[in-house]
C-alpha cells in the first residue's frame, strides 16, 4: 500500500522486501511472545507443555489454510465450524450403530465435503454473496446438529480412533502437529506454486478480468468450498478424537477464530493477496498468546480480548503508521 | 424501484399471514390479541437491534458487535443501578443509548477514519466488549435481587394495553422510518451504500456517513442492552450470545441486501416480526426448540435466494457470462 505516485529509482532488493514484509514482522512478533512467555512462566520451555500448546491452534489451522485460499479468492465461510459439528454429530451417530473407525473418518470427511459443496453451490450455482449464505448455512448445519442431538451427548467411540487427536507419531510430535505440518506444506504448494494458485489470486484481485484470461471463475470457487469444508471434516474428526464426545454445541465461535487467524497471518479480508507462511505464522502466535496466558492463570475470555486488539491492532498500527508519517 | 421494494415487503407480509394462519387453524390461542402482544413484545429487542444493523448494512458495512455491544452495556447499566440504586430510569436510559452509541462510534473512528474493513472491525470489537464485561465482573452475575425495583419494572409496566418495551420498538420503527425517508442523513444511508463513487461526487463523506451508521447501531445496542437485562432481571458476560447472527438474519430475510444500498425500516421490522412468530410458535406447535436455529438458518437462504432473483431483473445485462464472477 504505497500512496506515493513517483516512481523510485531502484526496486526494492529482494532481501529488503523479504525484511520489510508482514511475515517477517509476524515472526518478530511470534519471537517477542516466545520470548516473554519463557520468562513469565517457568513451565513454559519444556518439550511436552509446547507440545500440548500446539493442541490449540492446530485443528483452527488447518481450517485457516483453505479459509486463506477461500479469502484470497474474495469469498468468505463462516459456516466451518458448524461443519465442524455437524461432521461429528454424524460420527456420533454413527458409533451408535458400531461403524469402525475408518467408517468415522470417511463418514467425517464426507460430511464436511457434502457441506462445502452445499455452500460452493448456493455461492457459484445461484450467485449469492458467501458472507450471508454461509450464515444461513451456519445455522443450518448447528441447526441440524441440534435437532438430532438436542442436550444429548454422543459417547463411546473406539478406542483406536483415538489416535487422531491423542495419539503421537514421534516422541513430543502429535498427530495432529504432524498433519498440520503436512497440510500447511500441501497449501503453500497449492497456493503458490500451481497454475490454480494463480487462479486464486487472480479471482481474488479481478474476478472479471480472470474469467476473460480464461479462467472457470466458478468453478474454482466452487473447489475452494469443497476444500474448506473437506479441512472443516478433518479438523471434525481431529477434535471428536480428541474431546471423544460430541455435543452440539462442538466447536462454537471457531470461525471467528479461524478468520482473525487468516487476517492475522497478512491476507487481505477484501481479496487479492495473502500467504501460507504468514497464516502458519500467525497460527504459532495465537497459540502461543493462548498457551502463555494460560500458563499464567488468565481465564480464556480475557485471551479474547488479546486475540481482538490484535486483530485490529496488526491492521490498525501501519496505517496509523502510514497517516502520521504523511 | 419502489413498487419492488413494495412487492418484497408484500411477499414477506403474506409469508407472515400463511405462517399465522398454518399455526392458527390447529391452535388458534396463537393468534389471541394477548398472545400476538406478548409475541411482539418478546420480537422487540430483535426489531431494535435490526432498525440498527440494517443502516449499517444499508451503507455497505456490517456490525457484528451488537449483541456484545447490548451486553456490556446491559451490564454497565446493572453494576451503575447496584451503586446508585435511586438513580431515576431517565437517567438510566440516556446511559443506557450514549454509551451504547460510544462503543458503536469506537467501530465508526475505526471504519472511517483507518479505513479497516468493517467485518474485521467488528469482529474485533465483538470479543473486546464480551471481555470487558468479564473484566469488569470477573465472570460474576448481576442477579434480580441486586437490581432496584423501578430498574427491573421500567420495560414491563403498561402504557395502553402495551409494555413499554413494545413501545420503544414502535417508537423506533416511526422514528427511522422518517429518518430514512424525510432527512437528507436517510438519503446519505442509501446513497453511500447503493454507490459510494456517486456519493462522493455528490458531496456525502462516505465514511462519515458509515460513522453515524455505526453510532446509531451502537445507540439502539445499547438502549436494547438495558431494556434486555432489566427484563431478564439478570446479567452477566454471555446475555445474548451469538445474537448478533439472528439479527443479521433478519434483516437479509427482511429484503436488506448485503450488498448495501437496499433495504428499509419496514422490511428489518418484518423480517425481525418473521423469525419472533417462528421462535414463539414452535413450543406451540410442539416442536422442539432445538429446531429454531436450522429453520432460521434455511430461512436466511430462501430469503437471500429471493432477495437475488429480485436484483437480477435490475439493470442492463451486457455480457451474460461475465455477471459469473462477480
Amino acid at each position: 500500500m504505497t500512496t506515493s505516485r513517483s516512481l523510485p529509482d531502484r526496486l526494492q532488493s529482494p532481501l529488503e522486501r523479504n525484511l520489510k514484509s508482514w511475515e517477517s514482522l509476524l515472526m518478530l512478533v511470534a519471537i517477542g511472545i516466545f520470548i516473554a512467555n519463557s520468562f513469565a512462566s517457568p513451565y513454559f520451555l519444556n518439550a511436552w507443555n509446547l507440545s500440548d500448546a500446539t493442541f490449540n491452534f492446530t485443528e483452527k489451522a488447518m481450517i485457516a489454510f483453505a479459509m486463506a485460499l477461500l479469502i484470497i479468492s474474495g469469498e468468505i465461510d463462516l459456516s466451518v465450524a458448524a461443519i465442524i459439528a455437524l461432521a461429528s454429530t454424524a460420527m456420533g451417530a454413527a458409533v451408535q450403530v458400531g461403524v469402525g473407525t475408518e467408517g468415522l473418518v470417511l463418514i467425517g470427511l464426507a460430511v464436511g465435503l457434502t457441506c462445502g459443496a452445499v455452500n460452493g453451490f448456493l455461492v457459484t450455482g445461484l450467485g449469492l454473496p458467501s458472507i450471508v449464505v454461509t450464515i444461513g448455512t451456519m445455522s443450518l448445519f448447528r441447526g441440524i446438529s441440534f435437532i438430532v442431538l438436542g442436550d444429548q451427548v454422543y459417547k463411546g467411540y473406539p478406542a483406536d480412533f483415538a489416535f487422531f487427536g491423542q495419539g503421537y507419531v514421534w516422541w513430543v510430535i502429535s498427530f495432529e502437529f504432524a498433519l498440520f505440518a503436512i497440510i500447511a506444506a500441501i497449501y503453500a504448494v497449492i497456493l503458490h506454486m500451481t497454475n490454480f494458485g494463480r487462479a486464486v489470486y487472480a479471482i481474488g484481485n479481478n474476478a472479471t478480468g480472470a474469467l476473460f484470461a480464461g479462467i472457470r471463475v466458478g468453478r474454482v470457487k466452487f473447489i475452494l468450498f469443497l476444500l474448506t469444508g473437506l479441512m472443516s471434516g478433518v479438523a471434525a474428526v481431529c477434535l471428536t478424537s480428541r474431546l471423544g464426545s460430541t455435543r452440539p454445541s462442538i466447536a462454537f465461535g471457531w470461525e471467528l477464530e479461524i478468520v482473525t487467524m487468516v487476517v492475522l497471518g497478512g491476507v487481505n479480508i477484501l481479496g487479492g493477496s495473502g500467504s501460507i507462511p504468514g497464516v502458519v505464522i500467525a497460527a504459532f502466535v495465537m497459540g502461543l498468546v493462548t498457551f502463555g496466558l494460560g500458563l499464567l492463570n488468565v481465564p480464556g475470555i480475557v485471551m479474547s480480548i488479546v486475540i481482538g486488539a490484535l486483530l485490529i491492532s496488526v491492521i490498525a498500527l501501519p496505517r496509523l503508521w502510514a497517516m502520521w508519517r504523511s | 424501484m419502489k413498487r419492488i421494494l413494495a412487492s418484497r415487503e408484500l411477499l414477506l407480509l403474506v409469508a407472515i399471514a400463511l405462517v399465522l394462519g398454518i399455526i392458527s387453524s390447529r391452535f388458534p390461542a396463537f393468534i389471541t390479541p394477548s398472545n400476538l402482544v406478548s409475541v411482539f413484545n418478546d420480537t422487540s429487542p430483535l426489531i431494535l437491534l435490526a432498525i440498527g444493523q440494517m443502516i449499517v448494512i444499508l451503507t455497505k458495512c456490517i456490525d457484528l458487535s451488537v449483541a456484545a455491544n447490548l451486553a456490556l452495556t446491559g451490564m454497565v447499566v446493572s453494576l451503575i443501578n447496584i451503586a446508585a440504586p435511586g438513580l431515576p430510569i431517565i437517567v438510566t436510559l440516556v446511559v443506557a443509548t450514549s454509551f451504547g452509541a460510544c462503543l458503536g462510534m469506537f467501530n465508526g473512528i475505526l471504519v472511517w477514519k483507518l479505513d479497516i474493513p468493517p467485518i474485521v472491525v467488528t469482529l474485533g470489537t465483538m470479543t473486546i466488549f464480551r471481555g470487558t464485561i468479564f473484566l469488569l465482573t470477573e465472570g460474576k452475575w448481576v442477579n434480580s435481587h441486586e437490581m432496584s425495583d423501578t430498574f427491573k419494572a421500567f420495560p414491563r409496566s403498561d402504557i395502553l394495553g402495551l409494555p413499554v418495551l413494545s413501545w420503544f420498538a414502535i417508537a423506533a420503527v416511526i422514528l427511522f422510518t422518517i429518518v430514512m425517508t424525510r432527512t437528507t442523513l436517510g438519503r446519505a444511508f442509501y446513497a453511500a451504500g447503493g454507490n459510494p463513487h456517486a456519493a462522493t461526487y455528490a458531496g456525502i463523506n462516505v465514511g462519515r456517513t458509515q460513522f453515524w451508521a455505526f453510532m446509531i447501531s451502537g445507540a439502539l445496542a445499547g438502549l436494547t442492552g438495558y431494556l434486555w437485562v432489566s427484563r431478564f432481571a439478570v446479567a452477566y458476560v454471555d446475555v445474548a450470545g451469538g445474537f448478533e447472527l439472528t439479527v443479521v438474519a433478519a434483516c437479509v430475510i427482511g429484503g436488506v441486501s448485503i450488498m448495501g444500498g437496499i433495504g428499509s425500516v419496514a422490511g428489518a421490522l418484518l423480517g425481525a416480526l418473521f423469525l419472533g412468530i417462528i421462535a414463539n410458535a414452535l413450543p406451540v406447535v410442539n416442536i422442539s426448540p432445538f429446531w429454531q436455529m436450522a429453520i432460521s438458518g434455511g430461512a436466511i437462504i430462501i430469503a437471500v435466494a429471493l432477495n437475488a432473483q429480485a436484483n437480477r431483473t435490475k439493470g442492463r445485462i451486457i455480457l451474460k457470462r461475465a455477471e459469473h464472477a462477480t
